[in-house]
């Protein structure tokens, strides 16, 4: 299959591999996997105190694609505030990589990460905020 | 010929509609549906029949792939309590299993840079105790009206280990090619 540049790009030089300690400050992790192809990804962020995301790795392993998807997400999250962050759709990721239809599903799962890393980050945080109401 | 196409896998092979499944009788059905539809019978039959004949033994043949794996059998029998599995859409799974799923495939990845068959060998062996362990789990759910629906995730797991087999051995074959 022809991957487009874009993707090549990605999964010859991925940005931001890696994994954050996982009790860092403002360290959140989305764990998500396709069972049709076998593709797993992890995707933490690492929000500051102002919710903006400051940093996200990323560990996939899959397909380019996913790969692809995986470290786009990570780098369109940065500097975002987590609402901002929640708006990023599948249709925008395989728009950018040019993903063939049969690849969709690899757009899908970075988005599937984004919200997984962004609802464990508000379980946390609405945790600590329960906490200190107590 | 009689062609009843509302029939489901089971019934067309005259087999109860449970998960676990008498494979000798299987093939024995299947051998004997398969004469019935063979396309040498219908050589002098219209091109109507005939046609129709060639979508009839399609449907057996694939009834039979579907009732033989234990994984296809799973999910076909959950799709007839109308339950989806989802295997194209739903991407959340426990997370314990997936940090299990990446350390397998980074233990592939790594066996297969040293080329060692060894460690690739174990973790064939590793995968199918679990896959041994989800089949079980599977069975039970499925005959269990109270817990078929946790079905659903059981296939999936077994549908990521079914590929961290195909990549065990493909790095098996390479390293033997």
């Amino acid at each position: 299959m022809a991957y487009s540049n874009k993707v090549i790009d990605h999964y010859e030089n991925p940005r931001n591999v890696g994994s954050f300690g996982k009790d860092e400050d403002g360290v959140a992790t989305g764990m998500v996997g396709a069972p049709a192809c076998g593709d797993v990804m992890k995707l933490q962020i690492k929000v500051g105190a102002d919710g903006i995301i400051q940093d996200a790795k990323f560990k996939t392993y899959g397909c380019g694609s996913a790969i692809a998807s995986s470290s786009l997400v990570t780098e369109w999250v940065k500097g975002k505030s987590i609402a901002e962050a929640g708006q990023i759709k599948n249709t925008q990721i395989a728009e950018e990589l040019a993903l063939p239809p049969v690849k969709i599903h690899c757009s899908i799962l970075a988005e599937d990460a984004i919200k997984a890393a962004i609802a464990d980050y508000q379980a946390k945080h609405g945790g600590a905020l329960k906490e200190a109401a107590e | 010929m009689q062609i009843d196409f509302s029939k489901n896998h089971f019934e067309l092979f005259h087999l109860p509609v449970a998960y676990p499944i008498d494979l000798p009788a299987l093939e024995q059905a299947y051998r004997e549906v398969q004469r019935e539809v063979h396309p040498d019978r219908f050589a002098n039959s219209s091109g109507a029949e005939q046609r129709l004949a060639a979508q009839w033994a399609t449907q057996v043949n694939e009834a039979y792939r579907t009732l033989k794996s234990p994984l296809a059998r799973g999910r076909y029998l959950l799709k007839l309590h109308g339950i989806d599995t989802e295997e194209e859409s739903n991407t959340a799974m426990p997370v314990d299993f997936l940090i299990q799923q990446m350390e397998w495939r980074e233990a592939v990845e790594g066996a297969k840079q040293s080329k060692d068959e060894v460690a690739l060998e174990r973790l064939t062996s590793q995968k199918r105790d679990e896959e041994k362990r989800l089949f079980v789990l599977l069975a039970s759910q499925l005959g269990d009206d109270a817990v078929r629906a946790d079905g659903r995730e059981t296939v999936r797991k077994l549908r990521f280990l079914e590929k961290l087999g195909e990549e065990i051995d493909d790095a098996i074959e390479r390293l033997e090619g």
